[in-house]
């Protein structure tokens, strides 16, 4: 590509000026002065040095870490190899129990959170895609919730949701429903309580994100099917679907993504109850590493979450090109 | 739209039912979103007593909440934490709008060796969540002592690979003629960066410093661990504390999230667009 732009800039500071050709145009557009070599590299350092410091340089030491005890208040750090590693599947270490049950409840709450924050959405998006009046005050009002942090939401929904003074219980025991749910204590309550605050609080993303998706299905696609006949439903599936297909995926892996690195959520509103139950991985990575300071099984602990985290995605783009082939 | 005019009479008749349907659904909905956010305000203006014995939605205008916070000598200074976390998030925000847009423009429309190498990298970070990488951040925050500073939460986050990619895919669809007339005129790339490309990309730039924003005054993991004492905390780690607190008090808790949540709602409400834009073109990078 280079070299085949630079031959073009050579003919065009060759040829007399005339009306400007496209390869003039072309040569130009690369090559208009010399710059110094420099230049680029003086343009991206503020960058590198952050992008070095902070993702770069992070990202190998955390596998470095992962290979060595490495307890962050003691002076030795000595290599260990894959013992890290090796704990975390080995069902008689200290923190096997612990780390599998934090990475059940992530997977619990990915596999019950992810269906509803992909299709509530799809059906809000869809509903606003229409042209009616006042279309815009409500995709505003249903995103709202999601610039608070979920530092506001936590402290909110703990409140709302408290067993014994909180208002959900006051008020469905005085609509004569049970007044005494453990929203924030108790299996199962606490799923509902964590993925019915996280749809609350995150639902206008994904709408926001679809609705710009379906903007973009030509209209005409839409004629076409109406004048062929085809039914609201059947329009859905082959006009609306196919159309969304990429934006689909992408909502897909960034709603696991989100779902499996769930903290605030079990941090604020159940802080891992019933008996770390609802204790999420990151959750339990960051108590290890960050309070307990033992950093090397902390590492191992995250790079094991990522390796699935991998998997994942690329399972799910697999699976979604299958389905969108079938 | 047009199709209406060929409808029968008895489809406009279902049509003015669904549409009475449809928005009764949309205001249901509008509750659901609104309500939560109308008690946290309701209840901060209540006292402790009554906002777990009150289940009214009038305020009683008791400030019990809000005195608790402002009283300066307390161990739980929200205005410092608000101070602090407006510190950091527009700190944060200048950071990356600087750094990312420099990066930006030399990716868009210099060449240089393995610059496709170097954005493929950029681009692929996109995909690594942040939080994987709490464990190592600590120890380098360790090594630069920023350790319960706030340097420790401005700083890293605004190595922000979206800042780069947004802006970069921003600049490119720019018309490359004036550039060109600059440089043939003998202006230097800074000039043209100053001059023509920032003023240009500033729908871009106020989009990309509004979710910038958001992100940082939202950010809590982080700023919880790294963050030791409480006159150093930002407001999402600081209501982390008011909620640990030995005894329960509702009614301080959501005066505290309230003060949290008044700047993020105000700048949506004047900014609105941006942040929905911001949050739709993200979405189309997929």
């Amino acid at each position: 590509m280079a070299s085949v732009t630079r031959d073009s800039s050579d003919v065009a500071r060759g040829a007399p000026s005339g009306p400007v050709g496209l390869t003039r145009r072309r040569g130009a557009r690369r090559h208009p002065t010399r710059a110094a070599w420099y230049v680029p590299y003086l343009f991206l350092a503020p960058y590198l040095v952050l992008f070095t410091a902070f993702a770069l340089i992070p990202a190998g030491l955390l596998v470095w870490i992962s290979l060595h005890d490495w307890d962050f208040l003691l002076p030795g750090k000595p290599w260990s190899g894959l013992d890290n590693y090796r704990k975390l599947f080995d069902s008689g270490s200290t923190v096997y129990s612990d780390y599998w049950q934090s990475m059940k409840a992530t997977g619990i709450f990915t596999v019950f959170s992810v269906p509803f924050l992909v299709a509530l959405p799809l059906l809000l998006a869809l509903v606003l895609n229409g042209r009616f009046f006042g279309r815009s005050f409500f995709r505003a009002v249903y995103f709202a919730p999601f610039v608070l942090g979920v530092g506001v939401i936590g402290v909110l929904w703990q409140y709302l949701l408290d067993p014994n003074v909180g208002p959900i219980n006051h008020w469905l025991g005085s609509l004569g429903l049970r007044d005494d749910i453990p929203w924030t204590t108790d299996t199962p309550w606490v799923w509902v309580s964590l993925i019915g605050a996280t749809v609350w609080w995150t639902i206008g993303y994904n709408t926001v994100i679809y609705l710009a998706g379906l903007q973009d299905i030509p209209r005409e696609l839409y004629e076409a099917a109406k004048v062929d006949g085809a039914s609201p439903g059947q329009r859905f599936r082959h006009v609306t679907l196919p159309g969304l297909r990429v934006v689909l995926v992408f909502v897909v892996i960034i709603t696991i993504l989100a779902s499996a690195n769930m903290f605030g959520q079990s941090y604020l509103i159940t802080n891992g109850a019933p008996a770390q139950q609802s204790r999420t991985a990151i959750m339990y990575i960051a108590e290890k590493g960050l309070r307990n300071f033992q950093m090397g099984e902390a590492a191992a602990m995250s790079l094991v979450l990522t390796t699935f985290l991998v998997l994942a995605s690329v399972i799910t783009v697999f699976a979604m090109r299958r389905a969108a082939r079938d | 739209m047009a199709a209406i005019a060929d409808r029968s009479p008895g489809e406009g008749q279902n049509d003015t039912l669904r549409r009475a349907l449809s928005y009764a659904l949309l205001f249901l909905l509008t509750i659901v979103f609104v309500a939560p956010i109308v008690w946290m305000v309701v209840t901060s203006l209540k006292s402790n007593y009554e906002a777990t014995h009150s289940f009214s939605w009038i305020p009683t205008f008791d400030t019990e909440g809000y005195d608790a916070l402002l009283n300066t000598d307390s161990s739980t200074p929200v205005l410092r934490w608000f101070l602090n976390s407006f510190i950091v998030a527009a700190g944060q925000t200048v950071l990356i709008l600087v750094t990312a847009s420099m990066a930006a423009y030399a990716l868009a429309r210099m060449e240089f060796p393995l610059k496709n190498v170097l954005f493929g990298l950029i681009v692929a970070t996109l995909f690594v969540p942040p939080l994987v990488l709490i464990i190592p951040n600590y120890v380098v925050m360790d090594q630069l002592g920023w350790i319960d500073t706030l340097w420790a939460v401005m700083v890293p986050g605004a190595a922000s690979a979206f800042g780069v990619f947004f802006l970069r895919q921003f600049f490119t669809l720019l018309p490359v003629e004036l550039e060109e007339a600059a440089l043939i005129d003998g202006a230097s790339r800074a000039q043209i960066f100053t001059r023509i490309i920032l003023p240009l990309s500033k729908p871009a730039l106020a989009t990309l410093a509004m979710l910038s924003f958001l992100v940082s005054w939202n950010d809590f993991l982080w700023p919880v661990y790294v963050l030791l004492n409480p006159p150093n905390f930002t407001l999402p780690a600081g209501l982390a504390i008011l909620q640990n607190a030995n005894n329960v008090n509702y009614a301080i808790i959501m005066a505290g999230a309230v003060v949290a949540s008044v700047p993020v709602l105000l700048l949506y409400l004047f900014a609105q667009r941006y942040v929905i834009e911001g949050v739709s073109r993200a979405g189309l990078k997929g």
